[in-house]
């Protein structure tokens, strides 16, 4: 909260005194510090939190560190802002942090009236509930009168009043900004059922005392597309951090891997070729480096490699590809071609 | 040179001796010329302030202006004193954070000037243990920052008490969670109106009786039972309408619906939690303040009144306090001050306060300007209006030498 105080504030300032607020030049000025700013999540396992060793993980996190490894060749080469709900969009406006990799759901309204730029979606998530089962509920038509946890300044927020009121359903919100102390009072049974994006609910599933007394509920009641974000005009910046996520599902969708990236680079397909740096043009067009797709796959992997490694079946979150499977594995993953 | 000056004056009266002098030498035109220019210069940087940052704000493309308030919240506010949907305007959400806000300091500051008056009266006691508790409970609770009270008794609330199905019950009609405390309410009924209106009635008549009581004890030194009268037209007059309007018994019951409690009314946890908090941290600093005023009072005024006969609750009441309350108000306020601007960290535990949902609406609406001017504005004149009050209070109890 303090934080927020002293982002919106500061923000206030900025807008108030500077002459004009940096909007182009965020490449020249990142290139100048030698590191990117991201804002992350910071308590949202899967997506960003720091491991026991104080080493960020997530999908998010990786997703920054493609952004830095594009520019720097350098995966490490990026400072961690752990931001709330609310205090994101004011950082990222007042220019403490070059790019958000915040689970941001990209909407009209931010899009524009906030001034961002949202760049290619990274993880397509829904709305959902998470209820204890000894509330014996099986669907979230039965939430009526129910105690609704929830994080201020989320479409989470609009998108459960909605719900309920769409239904006819009366609900108590009760919004703490801290997710995990969100997620303590929920545990403690304050509220009968804590609404998020589904990804995020299996995150706090996973760290509960014991991860089976609890059931996400089947309705998802919100399309959540969570995407890296930028500031409005500055469009190399975006096209640099747009790019950047693509190349890794571009990858994918080329069968190229972390292990097998150095085999490819003698491929003799011209789109492998092009997408690798081997045929050059595409890294001049960013502003980067001709191998900056090359380097993302080999330090940081393809977007099948970084889901499974951060959120998948594998990892205590369990989650399915679903629809962030390819588009031709029936998922919404699709990368344009890379010339 | 006097001398000379003299005769020249009387000489010529009607001419003015500032003529001779250029106005960039007189000082009072000098100084209305510096006023002037001061004004300017703050003008023109608002201007350019202002200016600069609409400029800086069309650039970034980020929404202006204060129309968002007209448009609808969409988002659900968990307790209001006032019907309150998400199909509701900003501006209307806005209003339910500062009720909660209003609320939640007024009674916090009247509590706290009550419990800190009696800890700070008790650190000052003779007896041992007393003094010793009020002095342990003063060290303890000054020291630990009231953020973490806050968590505390958040915590203790929801880690403590059960879930709404095995809920506490230890009335008829009230019932303990962990979602607040529930208890039953008379069912409307027409009456409820005359019985404020009764209320009202007697406090007007209680302040009339204590006029004409003192007027009179000052005359004829025969005292009059106040308290008990006035306890008694409190109690009497309300009850009387009550009697006459039919006796309506019928009660707005709580009961246990679904998962939570249908009826009656509802304290939150969160509530409770900010409003100990705030009065716990705030009263061990105004008991400082109490204990401080009493000691300034010299101790000769308690001798003496003690010397007429004077019972100690007596001695307390009419002659020390008085008298302490001169040392006591301004510190008194900046407390009270303190416990209203503290009341903003309900954030951190959930309380729909001024802040949390002008913190909401900034991020709906990403204009971060007007949400923070909104903010400054509210916390400022709700400062100004308590101090205003308390300034008025002090002038009234300041010692009148006569």
């Amino acid at each position: 909260m303090k934080l927020f105080k002293t982002s919106a504030v500061f923000l206030a300032l900025l807008l108030i005194f500077t002459a004009s607020v940096a909007l182009a030049g965020t490449l020249e000025d990142v290139r100048a510090k030698g590191f990117i700013q991201a804002g992350v999540n910071g308590d949202l396992f899967g997506f960003g939190k720091p491991d026991e060793k104080g080493v960020w993980r997530g999908l998010d996190v990786d997703t920054a560190r493609a952004i830095a490894v594009a520019i720097f060749n350098d995966p490490n080469a990026v400072k961690f802002t752990p931001l709330t709900a609310k205090t994101r969009f004011t950082a990222l406006q007042s220019g403490e942090i070059d790019v958000l990799t915040r689970n941001c759901t990209q909407t009209l309204g931010r899009d524009t009236a906030l001034g961002l730029d949202f760049c290619q979606v990274n993880y397509y998530d829904g709305q959902g509930f998470l209820v204890p089962k000894k509330l014996g509920v099986k669907s979230a038509k039965e939430l009526d009168g129910a105690a609704v946890c929830v994080l201020p300044g989320t479409t989470t927020e609009l998108n459960v009043a909605d719900f309920f009121r769409s239904n006819g359903m009366k609900m108590k919100p009760v919004v703490i900004e801290n997710t995990a102390e969100l997620a303590k009072a929920f545990f403690a049974g304050r509220c009968d059922c804590l609404t998020s994006d589904a990804s995020q609910l299996a995150g706090t599933r996973a760290v509960a005392a014991n991860p089976k007394d609890y059931i996400i509920l089947p309705e998802i009641i919100s399309k959540e597309p969570l995407a890296p974000a930028v500031r409005h005009g500055d469009n190399q910046w975006k096209d640099i951090v747009n790019y950047s996520v693509l190349a890794m599902i571009n990858a994918e969708e080329l069968g190229i891997t972390s292990k097998n990236v150095d085999k490819m680079l003698k491929s003799k397909d011209p789109k492998i070729k092009r997408f690798l740096g081997v045929t050059a043009g595409n890294g001049k067009a960013l502003g980067l480096d001709e191998k900056f797709a090359y380097n993302i796959i080999k330090k940081i992997g393809n977007y099948g490699e970084v889901f499974e490694r951060n959120v998948g079946v594998n990892t205590p979150l369990g989650i399915e590809r679903g629809l962030n499977a390819l588009w031709t594995d029936g998922g919404l993953m699709y990368s344009p071609p890379f010339k | 040179m006097k001398g000379r000056m003299q005769p020249k004056q009387n000489e010529a009266p009607t001419r003015a001796p500032t003529t001779t002098v250029p106005f960039y030498n007189d000082p009072k035109k000098r100084a209305i010329l510096f006023q002037i220019a001061t004004l300017l210069m703050v003008g023109l940087l608002a201007f350019f302030l202002i200016s600069n940052t609409l400029a800086n704000l069309e650039k970034q493309s980020i929404a202006t202006g204060i129309g968002f308030l007209q448009k609808e919240s969409a988002f659900e506010i968990g307790e209001s004193p006032i019907p309150y949907s998400a199909a509701d305007t900003y501006g209307r959400a806005l209003v339910v954070g500062f009720l909660n806000t209003l609320i939640v300091s007024f009674i916090g500051i009247v509590i706290t000037i009550i419990l800190g008056t009696l800890i700070g009266i008790a650190r000052l006691s003779s007896n041992w243990l007393v003094s010793r508790s009020a002095a342990a409970y003063i060290e303890v609770l000054q020291d630990i920052p009231v953020l973490l009270q806050l968590f505390f008794w958040y915590a203790f609330f929801y880690n403590v008490l059960p879930s709404p199905r095995q809920a506490l019950n230890p009335f008829m009609g009230v019932f303990l969670s962990n979602r607040g405390l529930v208890f039953a309410i008379p069912e409307a009924h027409p009456v409820h109106k005359y019985l404020v209106l009764a209320l009202a009635i007697a406090g007007v008549a209680i302040y009339l009786m204590r006029r004409w009581a003192r007027l009179r004890q000052a005359r004829t030194g025969q005292p009059f039972p106040v308290l008990r009268v006035s306890v008694a037209l409190t109690i009497g007059l309300p009850l009387l309408i009550w009697i006459f309007g039919g006796a309506p018994t019928a009660m707005n019951v709580p009961v246990l619906k679904g998962f939570n409690f249908v009826g009656g009314t509802n304290i939150s946890p969160e509530f409770t939690a900010l409003l100990l908090g705030l009065i716990l941290y705030t009263a061990a600093y105004v008991a400082e303040v109490v204990r401080a005023g009493i000691q300034s009072v010299s101790k000769g005024q308690t001798e003496a009144a003690m010397s007429l006969g004077l019972r100690s609750s007596l001695v307390l009441n009419l002659v020390v306090l008085p008298q302490a309350l001169r040392v006591i108000i301004p510190p008194l306020t900046s407390q009270m001050l303190n416990l209203t601007k503290n009341s903003s960290l309900a954030v951190a535990i959930g309380y729909p306060d001024f802040v949390s949902v002008a913190g909401t609406t900034i991020n709906q609406t990403g204009q971060a300007i007007e949400g923070v001017a909104l903010m400054m504005i509210v916390y400022l004149t709700l400062s100004l209006l308590t101090s205003a009050f308390m300034n008025w209070y002090n002038k009234k109890t300041a010692l009148v030498e006569r």
